[in-house]
């Protein structure tokens, strides 16, 4: 795949051609102090501040918040499906996401893989082109470096935009789909911007990367928990949690959904939507009983699905370090530290 | 309908062919595929679960309880106990509904050639085993002794009962069935006593035999220690976890026992399987 370097106020002009080749497309957009992915139809509505973490992560390009699974219609006895073609799903492109929302789609994509094959969630994913942008910062509740990746990570990218100080953006194509987004901008993209792979400007992006030393390392904090099921620390640490589940949420890599009836009389759909491992309800059997009964045990299992349980299943870690979790917290469970002072034990 | 995509979540439309009324709240719906190549091309083996939906209500986990070696339908026996067992309960033969599967591992009944077999059940419990029974019968002279213990709560709560009376009448199969004190009639032949005492009174041998056990968590409690008593190896005693399940398929993550998936790595399991696991179910 090719590199190029562009102009940083060539970014919004590329960005137009791509609202105008009739793409949907979502950023990060402010309103009202809070910045989220919501639609945009031009450049101007994108948030100003280019290195806001936005609430929410990108995996609603493919596993949105609620959606539909089939139709039914009823009629006397009998009942017929249908349901949604995968070309009604719309060619989305998600600009100016984070390397760790990139990172989390690798996670995501093994959970809807590993034996059956989630369609729903391939054929959005096939049809969703993801354009991060390097962190040249990073807040408190960041580790994506102690967890395998990095403010310039490359991995699950499309495309890759390093704002460089010179005034120049390296753009970095990674995948076909990235090629077909730079291809709606022939003039920007064009073999006199072509970067060459021993260029200086790889060294100029490391420079201009956020500085984001590793805490610990995902080996370490699977080791610990491999005979931390009965420690004291969920209960430690969990104490102050309300089970709200705004962490999953809020993270991309969490996969956990409901299955649920919206019934309009005679027809209706199927549909499933997010779920939190974090919900005393998750669990719990029709008769009342609930192998998860405290906020300890659900801790755990959080904990213990994204650091142990799917790196022995998946062969992937559930997490990108991206800090969201921590920022939505109503009660400010850091992550970070949780894992930390796990690490030491 | 085309599978434009080929969509796990999308159900076969079945329709409702038969109904029992098993128990007070108990029902048995056999269904079959309104699609007949549908029907051909389905299988599955003696254990496997399947989701079970009234269009409008939702999905609900049972196991299928009819066996293999009887095609071209399925069975599930469920109480009515929520929104969705409501929904199916209401239901009428000619009637239409949704079914996906089958998910999951299965007994090893293969492995149990030439083995004595034990069952024991409590309650609504029987319907995974029935499964592997008739599977067993319809193939009798593979297999050793078999000896059934089936308890529930009072003789209205016992179910398949002309079953329960056909494997009584069979003198290749050993029945005890039980009611809890207090739950017999006054014309009651069988024992009276909770299951795992019956067990304990039977006390069939442990060699060559393999127990499954199927009933409410304090019921399998209170049977492991006799069977342990009798000389069952933990690796010859089978079992069902029932977690709550919604995809049955390993995605939607919430039938997980340790890093074990209820819907893809059980919901089998052998009682040494389970001393292995953190008691999360
Ligand atoms: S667990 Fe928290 S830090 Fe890790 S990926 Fe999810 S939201 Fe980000
Ligand atoms: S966001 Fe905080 S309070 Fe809410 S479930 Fe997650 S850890 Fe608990
Ligand atoms: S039932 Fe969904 S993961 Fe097991």
């Amino acid at each position: 795949m090719k590199n190029y370097q562009i102009k940083h106020s060539d970014l919004d002009g590329w960005l137009e051609k791509i609202i105008a080749a009739g793409r949907r497309v979502i950023a990060p957009v402010t309103e009202e102090g809070h910045t989220d992915f919501r639609p945009i139809h031009s450049p101007a509505e994108v948030a100003a501040d280019d290195q806001v973490q936005t609430i929410q992560s990108a995996k609603q390009a493919a596993f949105p918040k609620a959606e539909t699974l089939f139709s039914y219609r009823k009629e006397g006895t009998a009942v017929s499906l249908d349901q949604p073609a995968p070309e009604s799903y719309l060619q989305t492109v998600v600009w100016r996401a984070r390397p760790c929302d990139a990172a989390g789609f690798t996670p995501l994509s093994a959970i809807f893989n590993w034996d059956y094959k989630d369609n729903l969630y391939n054929a959005r994913l096939a049809r969703t082109t993801l354009v991060a942008f390097s962190c040249q910062q990073a807040d408190a509740y960041c580790f994506c470096t102690s967890v395998g990746g990095g403010p310039g990570e490359k991995k699950g990218c499309d495309i890759l935009v390093t704002k460089l100080p010179s005034g120049k953006a390296l753009v970095e194509v990674c995948t076909e789909k990235g090629e077909a987004l730079a291809a709606l901008a022939p003039g920007l993209f064009s073999e006199a911007n072509a970067v060459a792979d021993d260029s200086p400007l790889f060294a100029e992006k490391q420079s201009a990367l956020a500085q984001l030393p590793a805490r610990f390392s995902k080996e370490d904090i699977r080791r610990h928990l491999a005979e931390a099921f009965d420690s004291p620390v969920w209960r430690e640490q969990s104490e102050r949690c309300l089970g709200c589940g705004a962490c999953a949420f809020v993270c991309p890599t969490c996969a956990c959904f409901d299955i649920q009836e919206d019934p309009h009389g005679s027809h209706g759909r199927r549909i499933r939507c997010w779920d939190s491992c974090a919900f005393a309800l998750f669990t719990q059997h029709t008769s009342g009983h609930n192998p998860r009964p405290s906020q300890a045990t659900r801790w755990r299992q959080r904990i213990l699905h994204k650091f142990s349980y799917m790196p022995e299943r998946l062969d992937a870690t559930g997490c990108t370090g991206c800090g969201r979790c921590s920022r939505a917290c109503p009660v400010d469970m850091n992550l970070l530290e949780h894992l930390t002072s796990i690490a030491q034990k | 309908m085309d599978r434009l995509i080929d969509n796990p979540y999308l159900p076969y439309v079945m329709t409702v062919e038969r109904i029992t009324q098993e128990a007070p709240g108990v029902k048995t719906l056999r269904l079959r595929f309104k699609n007949p190549e549908e029907a051909e091309n389905f299988q599955f083996r003696a254990g496997q679960f399947a989701e079970y939906s009234a269009f409008g209500e939702g999905e609900c986990t049972f196991c299928i309880a009819s066996p293999p070696t009887r095609k071209g339908y399925v069975e599930c026996t469920f109480r009515q106990a929520g929104r969705v067992t409501s929904g199916l309960s209401r239901l009428e033969e000619g009637q239409e509904m949704g079914f996906r599967g089958p998910f999951g591992n299965t007994f090893p009944i293969e492995e149990w050639k030439g083995k004595n077999l034990l069952f024991v059940a409590g309650g609504i419990a029987l319907p995974p085993m029935r499964c592997v029974i008739w599977n067993v019968l319809d193939r009798r002279k593979e297999f050793g002794n078999v000896t059934i213990i089936y308890g529930a709560k009072s003789v209205a709560d016992l179910v398949y009962k002309d079953e329960l009376k056909e494997w009584d009448e069979r003198p290749d199969v050993q029945l005890y069935t039980t009611v809890d004190p207090g739950g017999e009639t006054p014309d009651w032949k069988g024992k009276v006593g909770f299951t795992p005492a019956v067990l304990e009174q039977v006390a069939p041998s442990a060699e060559n035999t393999v127990a499954i056990v199927c009933g409410p968590p304090v019921m399998i409690k209170f049977s492991f220690p006799v069977l342990e008593k009798l000389g069952f190896r933990d690796d010859a005693i089978f079992t069902t976890l029932e977690n709550r399940m919604k995809c049955g398929i390993g995605k939607c993550g919430r039938c997980n026992v340790g890093k074990l998936y209820v819907c893809k790595d059980g919901p089998v399991f052998t009682k040494a399987q389970l001393n292995g696991l953190p008691p999360e179910y």
